[in-house]
């Protein structure tokens, strides 16, 4: 069928009354350079339309949040004069497409928001999420993304700590590689991305501009994988669209801004990510109040013939933007000239002009020669701000009762639990053995384990004992049987995984991925998630400081299942002795603490389990959120294990929290780290086994006594589950099983997974 | 106070641990940038890990050509220390200041596991301080750390006692399972593990210290 050509708003990803608020911004028509930034900065991508006003519900105050979200990163005070900051981000479109550059120039990007801070990047962690393995492109994805975060992350000098792995058929043609990244600065050092001080300059550090990542906001991370087999259709014609990483070049780009910040060389400084240059200058003349001229002439260029559009929006990696005083200038290009940093003075912070209301405006001008012509001419604000918020329409599914009612709970049949018991088991090691995990001597719990522990420590920060856990947690199951509850759920497990390493929880930031937001069931999901996480953050005390939203997760019309990632920071006292972690020893005791029951219509439910979702059941209900009774158990086990960081004497001698796969595997688990037995008591039932709700830890004492005692003074139930010993786990009459097969089908399951394939 | 200078080159990222390591054994260590083509006062260099010049072309190739390397090869030369981590080790090889080479892992994919070594020989500056086949624990963390060279050098290495640290579980598949090696006079060593991440129970091992202490002890002035 032929037809018109598309009109150009439509063609950068704009609506029809998106171009007429261009219009009534400007007064007049958008010529099309003007359209251009337009389309890459009113993005779902970079304007979060469909989602803010839901994110608005976070609670996202305390007295230790130094900065919240909105900024590039969220920054809390640790104590001893250091500040943490921390961001997650996803980069799912990319690595579908381009896994290696992908998952690579994810990890370059969100660096670059942590820096951007005044922080030096002490800390990745990477949740994936792929299709089952059973299928040779998800081989492809899933090497592809681990060797682009492994090349990019180690090459650059940033220490890979942990995050997570899942395989899902959900994500078979839209993989999600979230990527969180936490630094530390001295706090007196924290700076914010604001141009300020009109005839101060705007200097471009890093690699030149090219053709890369054109329209990669609007193109590829504000739209679905259309075609009716996935990713796949559109691969080449996207392909242009993922950018290329260099970590060479990012390393010299973190160590010359650190060493700018350090001594006192700039006003602001502001990363180029998403939508590149007119991002960068428009944000921080926004944030500033201030008009900013660039020269689209005075950016350094890849190759030939570029259009001041490509030029102002090229995502092309590696770049910062500073703004620093003139008389600063010699003395920034020679600290950049040492580090071997391109730096070029692109643009001028110029003043304000006042509107036809009398109001101040700060105006982005793009020009051909500082004094040449004017090629476009916008409010900053406009771009950077005030593009058009969505209430999209929400409907919970229809079909929704008819999942929940199809609860395997109470109809599955058993099977035998040895065997279910082993399905369950995978050590993620083959992945996490390809990342430098230790960089900057602070690695105490490195990958694998509940959460990741490090000393608070780094170059140019004062000295301290403290240290800070980090964990990533996402439970894709449950949140598609109940978004809000499951959400709820899935943060009181991740306080649960800094709680084993002796953490106290002090901030969350969330990845939210979802579906396409133009379906009212996805809006509905988004709503829903914003809610649960609001009641687990107030019950649990904690504040939301900053957080990305990833919409359009689709192939072939289909959206993945609801997947809200969080990521939560703790901060550990006193760290002098590592935490006990989950080897424990013959002849001590192994317990049960927290509740042993869910609250909600059964006692071990089975909805949402990997013991269920194994056997092709994915309805069911889930447990009920009970925050005062998680806080008590969660503080408890925060403050055993801290004893133990503190160097204090103590009975506790191994913990770990249940978490996916249930009991079963939380012990089975522990059996594996070093190869000794336990004889564990009756449980009451199969579905005790493997039944999954957060507020559980397996632990061990050498003197249950004083231990229960202990727990009983804090409110909190203790259930003694056995005795440690021998080289046989045994539960009850229900599993039998050598330690060694449980620890050999354990360590080898991903291997085989990957390597079976045809 | 013993004087130990850290090389930086574009794309270190191990000079602050190495640095670290060395103060909190009492050395006085500074930096020492790749483009300074004199090294004075020092009574040892370190070349950390890490990816000089972006390990582009090939790990250590570029980083060869550094004006700090000539200084380098003179202050060995003379009788001075040189220690040589990982990416250090590469450098040293691909400056003929060490022989053989390191390629790439036998799995084809980065490693960052702890490894057992055992003391091969205690006549190099490394491992000066330890007993011949005691056993540490030190970690590794590298794609290109697979130690090669032909059947000439090797037999060179045995005959002069030149292999000064082995794996016991060969986890890349170096020849004959070598971690480090020496030159003939044993005041240049290189080895693919990282010593300076082993230094406190607390991260997992303190077996490093034996090592960075023996390359404390009793410098071999290079004056």
């Amino acid at each position: 069928m032929n037809s018109a050509p598309e009109p150009l708003h439509r063609a950068l990803g704009l609506t029809d009354s998106e171009l007429d608020d261009i219009r009534t911004v400007l007064r007049r028509d958008p010529n099309p350079l003007e359209l251009a930034l337009y389309g890459v900065m009113w993005s779902e991508h970079c304007s979060y339309k469909s989602s803010r006003i839901h994110l608005k519900r976070l609670p996202t105050t305390a007295a230790h949040v130094l900065v919240g979200p909105g900024e590039n990163a969220g920054v809390i005070d640790a104590g001893d004069g250091i500040a943490v900051a921390i961001r997650i981000e996803s980069h799912n479109h990319p690595s579908a497409i381009e896994p290696y550059q992908g998952a690579a120039t994810g990890v370059g990007g969100i660096l670059r928001d942590v820096f951007t801070m005044g922080a030096r990047p002490l800390a990745v962690m990477d949740p994936l999420f792929f299709g089952e393995l059973d299928d040779a492109r998800q081989r492809w994805l899933v090497e592809g993304v681990v060797s682009g975060i492994s090349g990019y992350g180690n090459s650059v000098g940033v220490p890979t700590i942990g995050g997570e792995l899942t395989f899902d058929k959900c994500y078979a043609s839209n993989p999600l590689v979230n990527v969180l990244c936490a630094g530390a600065l001295p706090t007196e050092r924290l700076v914010l991305g604001v141009a300020s001080g009109v005839g101060n300059l705007a200097v471009l550090l890093g690699s030149s501009t090219g053709r890369d990542g054109i329209g990669g906001v609007s193109v590829l991370a504000s739209a679905g994988f259309a075609g009716e087999d996935g990713a796949q259709s559109l691969d080449d014609a996207k392909r242009p669209s993922v950018q290329v990483g260099d970590p060479y070049e990012e390393k010299r780009l973190i160590e010359a801004c650190l060493e700018l910040l350090d001594r006192g060389l700039v006003v602001g400084i502001q990363d180029l990510g998403g939508a590149g240059l007119v991002c960068a200058t428009s944000e921080t003349a926004a944030r500033g109040g201030v008009g900013m001229d660039v020269d689209v002439n005075a950016v350094p260029l890849r190759e030939e013939g570029m259009q001041p559009y490509e030029i102002m929006t090229s995502e092309s990696q590696e770049r910062m933007l500073a703004i620093i005083t003139p008389e600063n200038w010699p003395a920034v290009a020679t600290l950049c000239a040492k580090w071997e940093v391109r730096a070029s003075i692109v643009g001028h912070v110029v003043e304000p002009q006042l509107d036809a209301h009398g109001r101040s405006v700060g105006m982005l001008r793009v020009r051909d020669g500082f004094d040449g012509e004017i090629l476009a001419e916008v409010p900053a604000a406009s771009l950077a701000d005030e593009a058009p918020l969505y209430d999209r329409p929400r409907a919970r599914p229809a079909s929704l009762d008819a999942v929940l009612d199809d609860d395997p709970t109470y109809d599955e049949p058993q099977g035998v639990a040895s065997d279910d018991l082993l399905a369950l088991l995978m050590d993620p090691a083959w992945v996490y053995r390809q990342y430098d995990s230790q960089l900057f001597l602070n690695t105490v719990v490195g990958p694998g384990r509940d959460a990741a522990l490090l000393r608070l420590a780094g170059p140019g920060l004062p000295a301290s004992e403290r240290g800070i856990a980090i964990s990533t947690d996402s439970n894709p199951r449950w949140c598609a049987l109940d978004p809000r509850v499951g959400i709820a759920l899935t943060i009181a497990e991740s306080v649960a995984n800094l709680a084993c390493v002796g953490a106290s929880a002090k901030a969350v930031v969330n990845c939210l991925n979802f579906g396409n937001p133009e379906h009212p069931e996805v809006m509905w999901q988004l709503s829903e998630t914003v809610d649960g996480m609001s009641e687990a953050c107030l019950a649990l005390g904690l504040p939301v400081i900053g957080g990305n939203v990833s919409l359009y997760n689709e192939s072939g019309g289909s959206d993945i299942d609801p997947t809200p990632v969080v990521g939560l920071l703790g901060v550990v006292q006193s760290l002098v002795a590592p935490p006990p972690g989950w080897a424990w020893r013959e002849g001590d005791t192994m317990v049960l603490v927290g509740v042993r029951t869910a609250r909600g219509a059964s006692p071990f439910p089975l909805g949402g389990t990997r013991w269920a979702t194994n056997r092709g059941r994915r309805g069911g209900r889930i447990a009920e959120f009970d925050g005062p009774s998680l806080r008590a158990t969660f503080d408890f086990v925060a403050g055993e294990v801290a004893a133990v960081c503190a160097g204090a004497p103590s009975d506790v001698t191994a913990v770990h929290d249940v978490g996916g796969g249930g009991l079963a595997t939380a012990i089975a688990e522990m059996a594996a780290s070093n190869g000794v037995g336990a004889s564990v008591i009756e449980l009451t039932s199969h579905a005790e086994l493997f039944s999954e709700f957060p507020g559980r830890f397996v632990m061990a004492t050498n003197d249950v006594e004083s231990f229960t005692t202990r727990a009983a003074a804090a409110g909190v139930d203790v259930v003694e589950l056995g005795v440690i010993g021998g080289s046989q786990l045994t539960i009850g009459s229900m599993i039998e099983l050598p330690v060694e097969r449980i620890a050999s089908r354990r360590s080898s399951a991903l291997e085989d997974a990957l390597a079976s394939l045809d | 106070m013993t004087k130990i200078g850290v090389v930086i080159f574009p794309g270190s990222n191990c000079e602050y641990d190495a640095l670290t390591a060395m103060t909190s054994l009492g050395a006085d260590a500074d930096f020492i940038w790749h483009s300074t083509d004199t090294i004075e006062g020092y009574d040892g260099i370190i070349l950390p890990g890490g990816f000089a010049h972006g390990d582009y072309l090939r790990p250590g190739a570029l980083a060869r050509f550094s004006p700090v390397m000539s200084a380098i090869a003179q202050f060995a030369k003379a009788g001075g220390a040189v220690l040589g981590i990982c990416n250090g080790f590469q450098v040293l090889t691909e400056a003929g200041l060490l022989p053989g080479a390191l390629q790439k892992n036998r799995g084809l994919t980065f490693l960052c596991q702890p490894t057992t070594l055992i003391v091969a020989s205690t006549r190099s500056v490394l491992t000066r301080a330890a007993s011949k086949d005691q056993e540490l624990s030190i970690p590794i963390n590298h794609f290109s750390g697979a130690y090669t060279c032909d059947d000439a050098t090797y037999e060179q290495l045995i005959e002069n006692d030149q292999v000064v640290l082995r794996y016991k579980e060969n986890p890349n598949g170096s020849r004959d399972d070598i971690a480090g090696v020496s030159n003939v006079e044993g005041n240049v060593v290189g080895l693919m593990p990282h010593p300076e991440r082993a230094m406190s129970t607390l991260l997992g091992s303190a077996d490093g210290r034996i090592l960075l202490e023996g390359f404390l002890r009793a410098p071999v002035s290079a004056s």
